[in-house]
């Protein structure tokens, strides 16, 4: 951690209130999020509970399991929790633009995309679990889920794979969020705790951020996994509701059937929704804190990145012949979303520092930028290179600077304010930063105009450079050499093999859970 | 109580601080948790000491927060029952997977059933470890009638001078002449991978086992080695009741596990820095004082390792002028080059203090880091 | 140590290196492996395996790729290439802007942008992520060096390339590394974020595995230690015994620590340049500058390195020495304390950039210097392995007093992954070993 940050915490510990970490916001904030709170079943590996879910704050829809290990209720719950997302989840690809690329087709963008927000990482793992426990399930034949339930499989199966490409919106974790826009003092581990994170930042009206923390702590979880102290409660009232069930089912008056089973579930509902309802509260005030915050100059082009994301999943949706997502990746997919990952995760450390002067201040410290006020301009200076025939302009920049850069000379660096020039250490000394420019100037004899900066501009100048890297020709999967393994068997061939792709029952679709 | 190991001094010390306190015995967990911290020498006096830290967290005014699941603890035992049914079926089916074990060579035996005073009876505790050492020593010696999977077998261990009872989910007595610890935990494993905090501390207590039975075997003059060091894990297999078994390589945490021990067995060095006559046996108001006397090392991962958490926690954060930098984790601290104190480092980044000797090129970094956040936030940080 | 260690193999070293390299050619030879694999500890004769290799490929008619990891590493196998074959006709293919360097020109290398340019060449070389570029080409035969430094998602690229291939490189060194999280992946028998000699093996479990048993670098004085620590079941020897080399300096001026702890490690091949216990920040700036203070010591007091090869002795010049730290500000720091002190020639480096690479006299930033905590970075084994073992005579440690301390208070808590084999021995117990044996070199300085 950088000192500069380290400082942050250290304040806040010290004056009890949170310190800002961030001067923008790094991530695109939806103007109609949609909110999702999950709890599921504790030991389990994966039986939803129930969720509060919506875009509005004033109206959270509870859904709940009264009995999570039944198994035709928990598909009940994920056909009615398909009922709420989907609508939400597909309206946004019928609006697009089109989008031309050099050297390949144009393709259609959505103008917007969804944005789902849980309380923290572990409600980016319940939609991993729950687009994989779902998307296999058929629609027809003896296990039969009703149609929206595999349908939700592979949207969350898609809003998961994306949460884990770095920078992306459409999926986020309150608590990363107000993590990176602000340091508590206290540790990241506690800040995992949104109720106790967010008493760090917002305080109730006369209170300090630490009491507020600490009379937060053990309170209502914010889930997916409950408190166990909470299902000590539960406990009686899911074995009334069980009971109320099996008394039901052998009673023959028709009058009483139903009502003794609905107040049993009732009872669980009521007992849920206060447990939950405090989280919600704080994902809106949450959304509210981050939407007071600008957002950082790039942040726009990243969600662009989502928008065609989520546009070529829709569109795949619609292909009668697409598969849900394989349980595994492929050897060639799997390369393929690494070195994909790490191309957005280069992007996005490159961007953030670019629009955050706070970050970019942590970058300063470590000897890898400075940010300097130009004293001298030699602009004429032209100069032929090592096995070049003709002199090219290479003006020369002289700063002044209180910040202590590492450079050797030689060293190539970019410019934060003036994203096009490129300029060369000649001369690093104390207080004084000797640059030649060499790019960002057009290519005529002379500097393009405006081009090279003007004595008296304050410019911060890094040696953190993007590079852009293509991504490379992966070999099509029935190229997958010996190495790998070779190229995997066809889907459906080998229907236990880790790469099939079809929908087939599972073993959970055979057996009662216990 | 046994205080073999022990010299009567330590011993004689350790008892004083314990008083009348309740104590517990060391299971597998609470050996690998041993671990944790093990920079903390308050941890390490109360676990030589055995002194049940729950309830002295409860009368520090500071209880632990820990608590399983009825509904986890209920499927972990309903999932380990399955597995062992029916004298082992499933159990068989996947040690002859995993293992290459011939799934019908020899009984399953229950070292828990069957007492002096009748079959259904409960065996005491050192029956059981007697009943095992008998099992090992019959399947070392490739006695035909030795049983193929041992269940519920117990294991003695000193901690500090202290017996503990160790009680692995099983083992698999017969493979290929070397016995393999068996756990059985009712988490999954989806796709082939699983939870990595849950494995790892699954691997930490099965390198306990592996640890107090390779003692075991030396005792009985046998090859300690003749205990393998990849123990079998069994599972729940992706959404379903199904168990899957795999095979973990334990040697790493073996090598940890013995340190920790070895370390523990040291504790006449803690003692020395101790007042006279210290006891945690006091009146409520003044337990927090007498625990105070030990140097603690609170660090946020206490929180999930060590009953006392809340407690220490407080005890930092009063501590200085401002709380103790530990507080706040260890990559805050790695960041503020040795100064411990929030308030110290706050004041040299201000200049409104002048740094120590030693202290200079901190200081330095400080305060620049100070004036480069101030600038970076408009003149506000 | 608490593993049972396998005894270091006996005899005479050339003898017991000529019988692994023939067993290594005969297997290439006999056609019946898709790959061989051919596990090599710190300077056992790797390039020159592969130069051999080369070459009885070549002479049997076969036309061989050769994968290297970086630029330097390219080169450095061409200048063996043009040594040891030097009418072979060898091609380097290159990114725009490359040129030859010096001791290429004028050798039977040529180079180009293009594969179809170098479609004359019996031994074509390149990087792997240059050979990802390349289409329609197919070699009978390819040699992957640095296999282990390679990650399999780059073997993946370049995979289509060949029929066989003769995998080389030292599994004791870094593990390659991601910028992200990688962790989903790891249950995958392909996982791309493993090494490329990892995801082979798994998915050929019967590839024939040679183990080089003689270190040529390492001097007698750490080839013991470094083969103890790191590599404890697959033990290897130096190729030369004790006394064989020897590391002269002249008198010295100043008679302070520095010149004290050259003299040590003169002697013994090991010295530990001790400062005062402190916790500091990543940039620890009295350690870097002795670090710095120390290396241009080394150059300062004319050293002469003589050893097998140099009989006559050769001087310690600057190209001869190099220094190993563990972060990139670390590097820019010392570069910076370098210049002031006029020495700038001296290498710089990272653990992971120093892989691979040999000099006659280290100077190393111990990585657990001066810290607070220890991290699972500063633990790892292949760092300190790496850093321990580049030098031909001798390695000098910079540490603060109390690294044994901050070793006993690291908790141990690693994440367990299904299907990832156990890296072993632990970072502890490495660290143990060679803080051991430092121990017995120490000098203390006091700023
Ligand atoms: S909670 Fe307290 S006693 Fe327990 S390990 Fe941490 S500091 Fe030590």
């Amino acid at each position: 951690m950088s000192t500069i940050a380290a400082l942050g915490r250290l304040r806040a510990a010290a004056t009890g209130y949170a310190q800002p970490a961030a001067t923008v916001r790094h991530r695109h904030l939806s103007a109609r999020p949609m909110v999702l709170v999950p709890y599921v079943l504790a030991g389990e590996a994966f039986a939803p509970l129930a969720v509060l879910v919506g875009t509005d704050r004033d109206r959270p829809h509870l859904l709940a399991v009264p009995q999570p290990r039944d198994r035709d209720r928990r598909f009940a719950h994920a056909a009615e929790l398909a009922g709420r997302l989907l609508p939400h989840l597909g309206a946004f690809a019928a609006e697009t633009e089109t989008i031309e690329r050099r050297g390949d087709d144009p393709y259609e963008r959505s103008l917007d995309a969804p944005q789902v927000l849980v309380p923290t990482a572990g409600g980016i793992e319940y939609l991993r679990l729950l687009g994989r426990s779902t998307r296999f399930r058929r629609t027809d034949g003896e296990f039969a889920v009703p149609a929206g339930v595999p349908l939700l499989g592979r949207w969350s199966t898609w809003l998961a794979d994306r949460a884990g490409v770095p920078g992306s919106s459409v999926l986020l974790a309150m608590t990363d969020l107000l993590t990176q826009a602000w340091a508590t003092g206290q540790s990241a581990m506690e800040d995992g705790d949104l109720a106790s994170l967010l008493a760090w930042i917002d305080p109730p009206a006369g209170r300090r951020g630490d009491e507020a923390a600490r009379e937060a702590e053990g309170g209502p979880t914010a889930g997916p996994a409950t408190d166990p102290a909470f299902d000590e409660r539960l406990v009686p009232l899911i074995t009334a509701f069980d009971e109320a069930v099996a008394a039901e089912r052998e009673s023959d008056e028709d009058a009483a059937r139903g009502e003794r089973e609905r107040r049993a579930e009732q009872a669980i509902r009521d007992a849920l929704a206060a447990e939950l309802m405090p989280t919600w509260d704080r994902m809106w005030r949450g959304v509210d804190l981050l939407s007071a915050l600008p957002a950082g100059a790039s942040v726009a082009g990243r969600w662009e990145a989502d928008r065609a994301s989520y546009s070529f999943f829709a569109a795949d949706l619609a292909d009668p012949e697409s598969r849900p997502q394989p349980r595994v990746p492929g050897a060639i997919s799997a390369a393929a979303q690494l070195a994909g990952r790490e191309r957005a995760q280069a992007r996005l450390d490159a961007e953030q520092v670019r629009d955050d002067p706070l970050l970019m201040a942590a970058v300063r410290l470590a000897g890898e930028a400075f940010r300097g006020e130009l004293i001298a301009v030699d602009a004429e200076r032209m100069v032929t290179e090592p096995g070049k025939k003709t002199a090219r302009p290479r003006p020369l920049l002289v700063f002044r600077t209180e910040d202590e850069p590492l450079f050797g000379p030689g060293t190539e660096l970019a410019c934060v304010e003036r994203p096009d020039a490129k300029a060369r250490v000649l001369v690093n000394e104390p207080g004084r930063m000797e640059l030649e420019l060499f790019g960002g100037m057009g290519g005529g004899k002379a500097p393009k105009p405006g081009s090279v900066p003007e004595r008296g501009e304050v410019l911060c100048w890094t040696s953190l450079i993007a590079e852009f890297r293509r991504s490379p020709d992966w070999p099509a999967v029935e190229d997958t050499p010996w190495t790998h393994g070779g190229p995997p068997p066809e889907p459906g061939s080998e229907p236990d093999s880790a790469t099939a792709t079809g929908p087939e029952p599972d073993d959970d679709a055979l057996e009662e859970w216990s | 109580m046994g205080t073999t190991g022990t010299t009567g001094a330590i011993a004689g010390r350790l008892e004083q601080l314990r008083g009348e306190l309740p104590t517990r015995n060391h299971n597998a967990r609470t050996v690998a948790a041993l671990a944790a911290n093990p920079g903390c020498a308050r941890r390490g006096v109360l676990d030589a000491a055995g002194i049940e830290k729950t309830v002295l967290a409860e009368r520090l005014g500071f209880p632990a927060r820990y608590g399983r699941s009825p509904f986890a603890i209920g499927r972990g035992n309903v999932f380990e029952a399955r597995v062992k049914a029916d004298d082992g079926r499933e159990l068989r089916r996947l040690l002859a997977e995993v293992l290459g074990a011939d799934p019908d060579d020899g009984a399953l035996v229950d070292v828990d059933r069957g007492g002096p005073t009748g079959p259904t009876a409960r065996p005491g505790r050192e029956e059981r470890v007697a009943r095992t050492r008998e099992a090992l020593l019959r399947a070392a010696s490739g006695d035909p009638d030795a049983c193929a999977i041992l269940d519920h077998p117990l294991l003695p261990l000193d901690v500090a001078g202290r017996r503990a009872y160790l009680e692995p989910d099983a083992m698999a007595c017969r493979v290929a002449g070397r016995l393999h610890v068996v756990e059985i935990k009712s988490f999954a494993i989806i796709d082939g991978s699983a939870d990595p905090g849950k494995l790892a501390s699954a691997t930490r207590q099965a390198a306990v086992y592996v640890h107090a039975l390779r003692g075991l075997a030396e005792e009985l003059g046998l090859d300690p080695e003749s205990v393998s060091t990849d123990i079998v894990l069994v599972c729940a297999q992706d959404f379903a009741n199904r168990p899957i078994a795999v095979v973990l390589d334990v040697r790493r945490e073996l090598a940890t596990t013995r340190r920790r021990l070895a370390r523990l067995s040291g504790v006449e060095e803690l003692f020395a820095e101790l007042p006279e006559g210290l006891t945690f046996d006091v009146a409520e108001e003044r337990v927090g004082a007498a625990v105070a006397r030990v140097p603690a090392a609170y660090l946020p991962d206490c929180l999930s390792a060590c009953e006392l958490a809340l407690f220490c926690r407080d005890e930092a954060r009063a501590c200085g002028t401002g709380g103790d930098v530990g507080t706040l984790g260890t990559s805050v601290r790695g960041a503020l080059g040795g100064i411990d104190d929030i308030g110290t480092a706050l004041a040299l980044a201000d200049g409104t203090r002048a740094p120590e000797p030693g202290q200079e090129d901190v200081a330095r970094l400080l305060r620049r880091a100070q004036a480069l956040r101030h600038e970076a936030l408009g003149g506000v940080g | 140590m608490t593993t049972a260690h396998t005894r270091a193999p006996q005899g005479d070293p050339a003898a017991l290196a000529a019988a692994a390299t023939a067993a290594v050619l005969a297997d290439l030879g006999s056609g019946a492996h898709r790959g061989v694999v051919v596990d090599s500890p710190p300077g056992a004769g790797k390039s020159t395996l592969v130069v051999r290799a080369a070459g009885e490929l070549a002479a049997s008619g076969e036309r061989l790729m050769i994968v290297a990891q970086t630029n330097n590493q390219v080169d450095d196998l061409l200048v063996r290439l043009a040594e040891e074959h030097p009418h072979l006709p060898v091609g380097r293919l290159s990114a725009t802007g490359y040129r030859l360097p010096p001791a290429l020109v004028g050798t039977s290398v040529s180079n180009a942008e293009k594969a179809e340019a170098l479609d004359a060449c019996a031994v074509v070389v390149a990087t792997a992520a240059k050979w990802a570029l390349v289409q329609d080409r197919r070699w009978p035969w390819a040699i992957v060096d640095e296999a282990y430094q390679m990650r399999s998602d780059a073997l993946l690229l370049v995979a289509r390339l060949f029929d066989r291939a003769l995998f080389v490189g030292d599994p004791g060194q870094l593990d390659p590394f991601a910028t992200v999280d990688t962790s989903r992946w790891h249950s995958l028998s392909y996982d791309p974020s493993q090494s490329a000699v990892v995801v082979l093996r798994r998915h050929n479990p019967d590839l024939p595995v040679h183990r080089l048993p003689v270190s040529w670098r390492l001097p007698a004085s750490a080839a013991p230690l470094v083969s103890d620590a790191f590599y404890p079941f697959t033990p290897f020897r130096s190729g030369t015994g004790p006394g064989e080399r020897s590391l002269r300096f002249e008198a010295a001026r100043e008679h302070d620590a520095y010149d004290t702890v050259v003299d040590v490690a003169a002697g013994s091949g090991w010295g530990l340049l001790e400062l005062p216990a402190r916790f500091t920040g990543a940039a620890d700036e009295e350690a870097v500058r002795a670090v710095a203070t120390l290396a241009a010591r080394l150059l300062a007091r004319g050293g002469t390195a003589v050893g097998e090869r140099t009989p006559a002795g050769v001087p310690l010049d600057a190209s001869r020495i190099a220094i190993g730290v563990s972060h990139r500000e670390q590097r820019a720091r010392v570069e910076s304390a370098l210049r002031d002190l006029g020495a700038t020639e001296i290498v710089v480096d990272t653990a992971n950039r120093l892989q691979g690479r040999e000099f006659d006299v280290t100077v190393v930033l111990h990585p657990l210097s001066g810290r607070r905590d220890a991290t699972e970075f500063h633990l790892e084994t292949g760092r300190l392995c790496v850093l321990a073992s580049r030098h031909r005579h001798a390695c000098l440690v910079v540490a603060r007093a109390g690294i044994p301390e901050l070793l006993d208070a690291h908790p141990t808590a690693n994440p367990v992954h299904l299907g990832v084999p156990v890296s072993f021995p632990d970072g502890w117990e490495a660290n143990q070993a060679v803080l051991a044996e430092l121990g017995r070199h120490r000098v203390s300085l006091t700023p």
